[in-house]
């Protein structure tokens, strides 16, 4: 009890004021941090908000993606796959628990001129060149995050009573009223789970854009280590990590109330 | 179809589970197994084409396919850096993987006694470590260790007095392990205060009532049941240690590389069979031991009768 407490002090609560502290400072002449109280660094993040925008745009498309593939298979697994559901799970399981790095790595080929990119080429005729763009990254984000939204979804999905379907259908529901006033309201909870456990990570990402990106595509986890590790303007760093921490709460809070109190109202129309 | 049939059919009939019935019915469910060989193929491709290139005999391209090989294994295996890199992510992962265990589970046992405000506390803090993204945690981290070191080693010269050899602290091994080891608490808090949770508490109160010892109960009763959520952390905890680059590339140290730093780095050359090579190794380290744990984690599961989900999150039947 007591190391752990300690640890979660030392090792979150005091890192995370730290970044805020250095957040109002000045870069030293050798890099690092000189303290001082300047409001600059964040002045510098809203007069160039572009990895932000990025970071956004690609995080919500990459969460719809996850949502889109993920919900027919998690809805296949629970109810058509019969004996076969343990097997497809662990399936599920296998590569999400293998090294991110080398699962992104791989892409590489895939997507490279030898690859998918060569392919695409040799039959349009077209240069075409998929490395370094949102595209392959957007792919990368998919395949990296996927399984975070299949099983959050295939749960809920599991206790889904198919006796309720029974029943909709037996009262003249067509397929789309039974899914929108009998399933949806069901998997809700699974859906907001899973889109919170993706687009979370998709933030902060940075080894996919690193990787699958060329360098050429920037998310904010990617100024964030250049910021870091290369320019070592630690300041202005922390202070996009500070944005990028308030824009987390926000967003999530917000996507938390919003998908709330829609679902209230969906109650009573079922009703 | 026509709606006559359809309802001649119906009582007929009893399904368990739902069937279409509609015109597009036979279609959507060929869509349904079309979608998931698709989705598993998808995901399958990228470890595929990893472990297939890595035997891959060929000098120059790495996917000009020239006969099977394992001369890039030999390679990989008898490379100075590699096995630098290999001892450091193997070291770092086990002092993690004891360290974070040891930790989270005493956290867990702590927090059942504890009263319920702390409890709010340390529940909002296992919150924000969540939510808050990898690379913060990893860029929050390396400010403090920076400044730790930049307080500690002014102390540390003073005390030496200018004599014997001077010892300084920075970045590497201890920074990695313990960034690593604050990740990974919260990890083994989770799953043990999940077995916890669903443990039958009128056993620890059956052992009382025989007069064991506190100690005694602990080990004959608490520790068997926890088994399999520790097992599963210092497993879970090893793999992350062992696969973890974001963290890791904030906080390391000169000397104190592991493979995946080693790996990205030879990337930014392009991919070569050499790291596919050791990618492909890497692969089967993380398997096996997780292969490992979900045996051992569903062997206990029969054993105690609970025969409960693995923690790992693989179906123990």
């Amino acid at each position: 009890m007591l190391p752990a407490s300690f640890w979660y002090l030392f090792l979150l609560v005091v890192p995370l004021a730290l970044v805020v502290v250095y957040s109002f400072g000045e870069r030293g002449t050798l890099g690092g941090y000189t303290p001082a109280f300047t409001l600059d660094n964040y002045s510098t993040v809203f007069e160039r908000p572009a990895p932000f925008l990025t970071s956004l745009w690609m995080s919500i498309a990459g969460t719809i993606l996850c949502m889109l593939v993920a919900f027919p298979l998690a809805y296949f697994i629970a109810s058509r796959a019969g004996r076969r559901k343990g097997l497809l799970i662990v399936l599920l399981v296998i590569p999400f628990w293998t090294s991110f790095l080398i699962r992104t790595i791989a892409w590489l080929l895939i997507l490279g001129p030898r690859g998918v990119s060569g392919f695409l080429s040799d039959t349009t005729g077209l240069d075409i060149r998929l490395l370094g763009t949102p595209l392959a990254i957007l792919i990368g984000i998919v395949y990296n995050y996927l399984p975070l939204m299949i099983f959050p979804l295939y749960v809920t999905l599991e206790r889904l009573d198919r006796t309720l379907l029974e029943a909709s259908k037996d009262l003249g529901a067509g397929r789309w009223a039974t899914f929108r006033q009998v399933t949806l309201p069901i998997i809700w909870p699974g859906l907001i789970t899973g889109s919170i456990l993706v687009f979370i990570p998709l933030m902060g990402e940075y080894v996919v854009p690193a990787i699958l990106g060329l360098g050429r595509v920037f998310l904010i986890g990617n100024v964030l280590q250049l910021d870091f590790l290369s320019s070592r303007d630690w300041p202005a760093g922390s202070a996009k990590a500070v944005v990028l921490i308030a824009i987390m709460l926000v967003s999530v809070s917000f996507y938390v109330w919003a998908t709330n109190r829609g679902r209230r109202t969906r109650d009573v129309s079922v009703l | 179809m026509t709606a006559g049939t359809a309802a001649l059919e119906r009582p007929a009939v009893p399904r368990p589970r739902l069937r279409l019935r509609d015109r597009f019915g036979g279609l959507v469910e060929v869509g349904f197994r079309l979608h998931a060989g698709f989705v598993y193929l998808f995901l399958f491709l990228p470890i595929l084409v990893v472990v297939v290139f890595s035997f891959n005999g060929t000098n120059r391209n790495v996917t000009e396919w020239q006969g099977f090989s394992l001369k890039w294994y030999e390679r990989a295996l008898s490379d100075g850096s590699v096995q630098a890199a290999l001892k450091n992510s193997l070291l770092i992962a086990a002092i993690n993987a004891v360290l974070a265990t040891a930790f989270g589970t005493m956290a867990a046992l702590g927090l059942q006694r504890v009263r319920h405000r702390l409890r709010l506390v340390f529940d909002a803090l296992t919150y924000i470590s969540v939510i808050v993204p990898e690379i913060v945690i990893a860029l929050a981290t390396l400010i403090l260790f920076s400044l730790f070191r930049d307080l500690a080693n002014p102390v540390l010269a003073t005390l030496e007095g200018g004599s014997g050899t001077p010892f300084r602290i920075g970045l590497g091994y201890w920074s990695i392990i313990a960034a690593h080891v604050l990740f990974n608490t919260s990890l083994v808090l989770l799953l043990v205060r999940a077995r916890l949770s669903g443990m039958d508490r009128t056993l620890v109160e059956a052992s009382y009532d025989l007069f064991a010892t506190p100690w005694r109960t602990f080990r004959q009763i608490t520790f068997p049941q926890l088994l399999p959520a520790i097992v599963a952390g210092f497993l879970l905890s090893f793999t992350f240690s062992f696969d973890d680059y974001v963290i890791t590339s904030f906080v390391s140290g000169p000397g104190s590389g592991t493979l995946p730093l080693y790996i990205f780095g030879q990337t930014r050359q392009g991919v070569t069979p050499l790291t596919n090579a050791i990618a492909a190794m890497m692969l089967v380290v993380t398997l096996t031991i997780l292969l490992a744990g979900q045996l051992f984690v569903a062997r206990q599961g029969r054993r105690a009768g609970t025969g409960g989900a693995s923690p790992i999150g693989l179906p123990t039947s």
